[in-house]
């Protein structure tokens, strides 16, 4: 699915990853764990096709592509979806109407037809269930006089419908009370299958409660220190980042 | 930043998509402007004397006017003795259907994407075409008369109902005006007229595609609508230009009454030629428009969706004359490239409770330079006048301008004047985030931009409002920062 190798990127000259490696296979959940300024989110970014950061070596594959060839619409075409750390406000677009143009995008892009609104209206009931979402939401401007709470249950959402192949979730633990924790790690884990795979990004091992990780990575300084299976996560609480320095 | 540049750079050449200019015959007066060239086209025109009177009088002033130079906008200046002050496709007889249209004016409206065969069939809308200066087909005609609506050519209506039009002509913006109305007073080629009688409420969306064609020809329309007690009509004016190497100078007059208890709705979707990318050629846009509500509970709504034109000059206004009569402006202008625009509205409160709304949402990009300027006035006599209004401006890349000129003058305590103004650009992270959703950078633009005018959208007809997110994502494409 995803291999990432010896992967360098730096933002206005400073080098933030500094020779990451990592392979995801599909049906695979992979933990990235680590302290702040770590490179964490400059790699989801990063995978993600964001133009600030510049690549200084290294490579990416994903799927059959090269992913770092493409460009960032492809990337999320092909099946790259990161669920944003800070989702954006976009005043006066639906969130329907967004999210339908990104569906449609998709399917052109693989060559099926464009869905039509009211199939697509089914489509969207059947995946606000999974992650118990507000139908009003849906009519309102992506994002805008979301709670934090909201946004990011928005984001899970926007995942269920766009049905990726590799989703990223850049602390989409961060800002959320336990309740709404729970329902987007059941979402997370309804949405599971053998052929998708999830890096999931976060300082904290309450959401890996709830989501079991396959494999967890903890990143530090641009590198990954160490991988280990979920009971590194565990480890770290007690124990925190230190001994790993 | 600098790959936001290159984008911009690389994606400037889009050519407009409306630029050709049609085969046809043209029967045109020399160019030049005196009371001979008046008096000929009064006199091609077949008008009753009134008509010439009343064109040689504003000519006279106009003679004595200047030229304003206040607006923000920058252009050489015009030769008014180097334009052609009348031209009209050849009419071989009177026509009945449209079948009896010269073929090439028909494929002309194809390309523009309204077939007038068509039109007569969709949604209600009834089309006077202006082709160049003169109404070449009137649709839904019968339809309208049985309710005793009058909607025809101006010079149909000069001849067919010269009461009215000496009534209301000149009423709300008089030959002396300004420079511009003037001008178009002694040379006004043709326009819509419509009446809608007392109690009517009009059961379709009027509407009049204008298009400028035969080289050097200004386009003067003019155009008269009244509303008498307790009706509605809706208006829409829709605009396309061929491509042109020299400028054109447009200057039309809109003219709006509302009688008691009336209201006009009056929407226009404005797409003339801008000029290239390196601003050579395009229309000049210098346009007065201006409604009153004459008596009490009368409304008038202005809706303008602006993209084309190499400089806009327009002011689309309300006199607030009745007790409790609503003013409303609902404006998206967007300019790309040169091109120039100095676009508001004036809303005069004379009488008691009058209220006035004004939404403008400026767009700016490349090198373009985009200008609010709004008056709002509140006389003595108007006891708890209302108004509200809300000025924002969008910049697309960081070579463009936009400016805010809000003038407001109170003259009297009990009014309540709000005033919101903001400026903002299209982010990085939400083309970003959008991108990431599978939509490229153009469409996420549009998107935004579309997002951003919804406000004023949502005051236009439905299917008007599709052309205009339509114009909106065309005059975008190759803007994108």
């Amino acid at each position: 699915m995803l291999e990432i190798k010896n992967l360098h990127a730096a933002i206005e000259g400073n080098e933030i990853l500094k020779g990451i490696n990592l392979k995801i296979n599909a049906g695979e959940i992979h933990a990235i764990m680590g302290p702040n300024g770590s490179g964490k989110s400059t790699l989801a970014n990063v995978l993600a096709g964001r133009e600030e950061y510049e690549i200084t070596g290294g490579s990416v594959r994903f799927k059959d592509n090269d992913l770092l060839e493409l460009n960032p619409e492809d990337r999320a075409r092909e099946g790259l979806f990161l669920a944003f750390q800070y989702p954006v406000e976009i005043p006066g677009v639906s969130n329907s109407y967004f999210l339908k143009t990104a569906y449609n995008e998709k399917r052109k892009y693989q060559g099926m037809e464009e869905i039509d609104a009211a199939d697509f209206l089914m489509l969207m009931k059947e995946k606000m269930k999974l992650i118990e979402m507000d139908q009003a939401l849906m009519n309102r401007p992506v994002n805008e006089g979301f709670s934090g709470g909201e946004k990011k249950r928005n984001e899970i959402f926007q995942m269920a419908v766009l049905e990726p192949k590799l989703a990223i979730l850049d602390e989409t633990d961060s800002g959320l009370d336990i309740d709404a924790l729970k329902i987007v790690a059941n979402g997370v884990n309804k949405l599971r299958s053998k052929d998708n795979a999830y890096i999931v990004v976060t300082h904290y091992q309450r959401l890996l409660a709830y989501i079991i990780p396959d494999f967890v990575h903890v990143l530090y300084k641009g590198k990954i220190v160490k991988s280990g299976g979920k009971e590194l996560a565990l480890d770290l609480e007690k124990k925190g980042y230190d001994w790993l320095k | 930043m600098s790959t936001e540049l290159e984008k911009i750079e690389s994606l400037t050449k889009k050519e407009y998509k409306y630029g050709w200019i049609t085969d046809i015959e043209s029967d045109s007066l020399p160019l030049g402007l005196n009371d001979d060239i008046i008096k000929a086209l009064s006199a091609k025109k077949h008008e009753p004397e009134f008509m010439l009177n009343w064109r040689l009088k504003a000519f006279k002033r106009w003679q004595q006017m200047e030229e304003p130079n206040w607006a923000k906008v920058d252009y050489p200046k015009i030769d008014y003795q180097k334009i052609r002050y009348y031209s009209a496709p050849k009419k071989k007889k009177q026509l009945k259907s449209l079948d009896e249209v010269d073929p090439e004016l028909l494929r002309t409206y194809e390309k523009l994407g309204i077939p007038l065969a068509e039109q007569e069939k969709l949604a209600g809308v009834a089309v006077d075409a202006v082709f160049d200066s003169v109404s070449v087909a009137t649709t839904f005609k019968d339809k309208l008369s049985e309710l005793g609506i009058i909607f025809c050519s101006f010079s149909e209506a000069v001849h067919n109902h010269p009461d009215l039009v000496k009534k209301y002509l000149g009423s709300v913006v008089p030959p002396t005006d300004n420079f511009f109305a003037a001008l178009n007073s002694a040379v006004f080629s043709d326009g819509s007229f419509v009446y809608v009688p007392k109690g009517v409420r009009c059961p379709m969306e009027l509407s009049t595609y204008f298009r400028i064609n035969a080289a050097d020809t200004g386009q003067f329309e003019r155009t008269l609508i009244i509303a008498d007690e307790g009706s509605y009509v809706s208006y829409l004016e829709g605009c396309t230009a061929p491509m042109r190497d020299e400028n054109q100078l447009h200057a039309a007059v809109v003219e709006l009454i509302a009688h008691k208890d009336a209201e006009i709705k009056y929407s226009t979707v404005q797409n003339w030629y801008p000029g290239d990318a390196d601003g050579k050629g395009g229309i000049y846009n210098f346009v007065t428009k201006r409604g009153i509500c004459k008596e009490e509970n009368a409304k008038i709504s202005w809706t303008q969706v602006e993209t084309g034109s190499a400089i806009t000059w327009k002011y689309p206004s309300v006199i607030l004359k009745g007790d409790n009569s609503i003013g409303e402006f609902y404006s998206v202008a967007m300019t790309n490239n040169f091109q120039q625009a100095d676009t508001g509205t004036k809303m005069i409160h004379l009488g008691n409770n009058t209220k006035s709304n004004i939404v403008s949402k400026g767009i700016s990009a490349g090198r373009s330079n985009n200008s609010y300027r709004g008056l709002v006035k509140i006389s003595k006599h108007a006891e708890n006048a209302r108004n509200f209004s809300q000025c924002d401006s969008l910049l697309i890349g960081d070579k463009c301008g936009a400016h805010t000129f809000p003038y407001i003058d109170v003259h009297n305590t009990s009014a309540q004047i709000e005033h919101e103004a903001t400026t903002s650009k299209i982010g990085d992270d939400q083309i970003f985030y959008l991108n990431q959703r599978g939509i490229s950078t153009e469409d996420a633009v549009s998107m935004i931009v579309n997002g951003y005018c919804k406000e004023v959208f949502r005051e236009l007809p439905m299917e008007f409002a599709v052309e205009a997110q339509n114009l909106l994502s065309l005059s975008l494409e190759g803007s994108v920062g």
